[in-house]
């Protein structure tokens, strides 16, 4: 970096392209929505920016604001357990021999290779009532039969007289699940990194001290894969926040969450304004819980944790 | 030397104690006893199995084969966590987000001990280390060598049967090696807990060592205290590792009555060595001399009882307190090492490069081997 700066000329070229990339294409346009949230519909196309607020005030009616609660529900849900099912396989990934961990790795992004509307489509065939989750339960439950059958039960229609499939999709519990499958290598990576970091030593002090193999993990694994885990769930939570595709394709009529409603603003409403405004509601929003956390960890590394 | 305390109840039993990966044996058939109260050390070579052991008498390793018995009781498959034992580990194994304090009361707060009564014997632990008023300090705002203090505080402060120490003092640099070695030495005579040292150091193990156990292949090659292990060496292993030596091949010409001769190419006279153990007649045998134990002069020594061979000064080493002159004999074969000390301030060589010198030394010096 230091011959960085004494090389000025370098460092505008290699620096110019993605700074004009980011301004021309995310920053010009972020600020065009910008204005756009203070402007006013004229007409069925037309909008004037008159720097009104009324976006916002319609934003924040209680109609728009408990979709942003059910958002913020669904995306904490979905960190809390991607964070529980993330973890144990970051720590079977670092305690896993060596020559495995980077196939092990490439299985946790294998995910990525397809594309996410495909994954969303083969997770509805695998939770839709014709689906292979009902299918194995069927299964089961015909097997089950059977052996009640055989012990002279069957008459009592014990498990009902035939089967019925779980309602497992177009419900609040498919979001979260397909936001969790969606989400979890954002959380095994970050997870991995700092778990790989840790000194095994450090967990052998303390089972030689005495504790207990989930004492060691409470009191020293997960507090030294604090950064993992913060950074995981910030990676997780963010955008499961802003989710669109996985609440339309799996989510009921109710479990809508704020994208769906700012996609519709903005596409077959028409209120770009409003859009507008609902979506930098959002990232207010975002800034505001980011900004709390970082806070917080201030404040904690200030006081030492004495 | 610390002999306080120690008393020949043995605290710990090791009986045919092997750890194998695969076909490789880190440890193969070890018996040793190690008494209460006593400062060991396991010396060897990296990979000699020193260190496996020590994990196997901590619990981080299960043995393959065989027993260790910890005060009487058979701990060969209890799992670290419930064994009397502490460890002190090569990298200290602080933990970074914990206070001082907090890491030196660990293991009693996992025993259930009240904070208070934990923070005030965590605060005895780190007086006993003379890190009394670090308690509130965080480990990275400490150095290398107060770290590995708190690591001896907080194993100590559990009052354990055992203590084991991994490479205590490795990361040390040289000078604050020499002074912890004695605070070592020290701080187990006061605590009067067995102490078991690994090291690949045979200065560390000499100075504060009660007793050594020398390793090499998942062996023990012997057993002795230090004065013992570098007079009395068993194996040409341990008189090699223990300090410097010449060593010398041969044939063994009459064995029994107290003495022994040997033979060696290279060396015109038969060597006699003041030795009781009977080697057989004929058999090969190896001369085992320290070279601070060989004469050098210009002429020959006047008294005929010590053994004489002529030299050519091939080499001097300076090493400060001593130099090295490597002498080759007459017969081109053995070049043997002989050191003398500096004792002059002023650089007096009596001998230089090309030198013919006599090398003498009485037949008590040398120890003949047979292995």
């Amino acid at each position: 970096m230091e011959s960085w700066r004494r090389n000025p000329l370098v460092f505008w070229i290699i620096g110019l392209p993605p700074t004009a990339w980011l301004l021309g294409f995310f920053l010009i346009p972020l600020a065009l929505v910008w204005v756009l949230s203070f402007a006013e519909l004229r007409g069925v196309v037309d909008m004037e920016v008159t720097g009104t607020l009324s976006n916002y005030a319609r934003a924040i009616d209680p109609l728009y604001l408990q979709i942003f609660v059910k958002s913020f529900v669904f995306a904490g849900l979905t960190t809390v357990v991607s964070l529980v099912f993330g973890f144990p396989v970051a720590l079977a990934i670092v305690f896993a021999p060596r020559r495995w961990r980077a196939l092990l790795l490439l299985l946790v992004i294998l995910p990525f290779w397809t594309n996410l509307l495909i994954r969303t489509y083969a997770l509805i065939a695998v939770l839709r009532t014709r689906g292979f989750v009902n299918f194995t339960l069927e299964w089961f439950w015909d097997q089950a039969n059977a052996v009640l059958s055989l012990i002279g039960l069957g008459s009592l229609q014990l498990l009902g007289g035939r089967f019925e499939p779980l309602e497992l999709l177009y419900n609040n519990t498919a979001v979260v699940v397909g936001l969790v499958y969606v989400h979890l290598p954002f959380m095994v990576l970050p997870l991995y990194a700092s778990l790989e970091k840790l000194d095994r030593s450090l967990i052998e002090a303390a089972l030689d001290l005495g504790a207990s193999q989930l004492h060691a993990f409470r009191t020293v694994v997960v507090p030294l894969a604090l950064p993992g885990i913060i950074s995981g769930s910030i990676l997780v939570f963010i955008p499961a926040l802003g989710s669109f595709l996985t609440p339309d394709l799996l989510g009921g009529t109710d479990s809508q969450m704020i994208a769906n409603v700012i996609e519709r603003q903005f596409k077959s409403a028409n209120d770009w304004p409003f859009g507008s405004a609902l979506s930098f509601l959002l990232m207010y929003l975002t800034f505001g819980a980011l900004a709390l956390r970082a806070l917080y960890s201030r404040r904690t590394a200030g006081q030492g944790r004495g | 030397m610390s002999a306080i305390g120690t008393d020949d109840t043995p605290i710990i039993e090791i009986s045919g104690l092997s750890k194998r990966y695969g076909p490789i044996s880190a440890v193969d058939s070890v018996d040793l006893t190690i008494r209460r109260g006593e400062f060991f050390a396991l010396l060897g070579p990296s990979g000699c199995g020193k260190t496996t052991l020590l994990r196997m008498l901590a619990g981080l390793e299960l043995p393959t084969e065989g027993t260790i018995r910890i005060d009487g009781q058979d701990m060969s498959m209890v799992p670290a966590n419930r064994r009397p034992v502490n460890m002190v580990f090569q990298s200290y194994a602080v933990f970074p987000h914990m206070s001082v304090r907090d890491n030196v009361a660990y293991g009693l707060r996992v025993d259930g001990v009240p904070k208070s009564d934990a923070w005030e014997q965590a605060e005895e632990a780190l007086n006993l280390v003379k890190l009394g008023g670090y308690g509130p300090r965080r480990p990275d705002q400490l150095s290398g060598g107060q770290r590995q203090r708190v690591a001896l505080a907080r194993a100590l402060v559990k009052r354990p049967k055992v203590l084991l120490l991994d490479e205590p003092l490795s990361a040390l640099d040289a000078k604050l090696r020499e002074q912890m070695r004695l605070e070592l030495v020290n701080l187990q005579e006061s605590v009067g807990i067995t102490f078991v040292v690994v090291t690949h150091d045979q200065g560390e193990a000499l100075s504060m060592a009660d007793r050594i156990a020398v390793m090499d292949h998942g062996r023990v090659q012997q057993t002795a205290p230090p004065a013992e292990l570098y007079e009395f060496p068993q194996t040409k292993f341990v008189a090699d590792f223990i300090g410097s030596v010449n060593l010398i091949e041969g044939r063994v010409q009459a064995g029994g009555n107290g003495q022994v001769r040997l033979l060696a190419p290279g060396v015109p006279v038969p060597v006699e060595i003041e030795q009781e153990n009977g080697l057989p007649e004929g058999s090969t045998g190896w001369l085992a001399l320290r070279p601070e134990k060989v004469d050098i002069s210009n002429d020959p020594p006047a008294d005929a009882a010590r053994n004489t061979v002529m030299g050519t000064v091939e080499e001097i080493t300076y090493l400060g307190e001593v130099s090295i002159f490597h002498v080759r004999l007459d017969d081109e074969h053995p070049l043997i090492k002989v050191a003398i000390a500096n004792v002059d301030r002023v650089t007096r060589r009596p001998f230089t490069w090309g030198d013919r010198v006599h090398l003498s030394w009485t037949p008590t010096c040398g120890i003949v081997l047979s292995q």
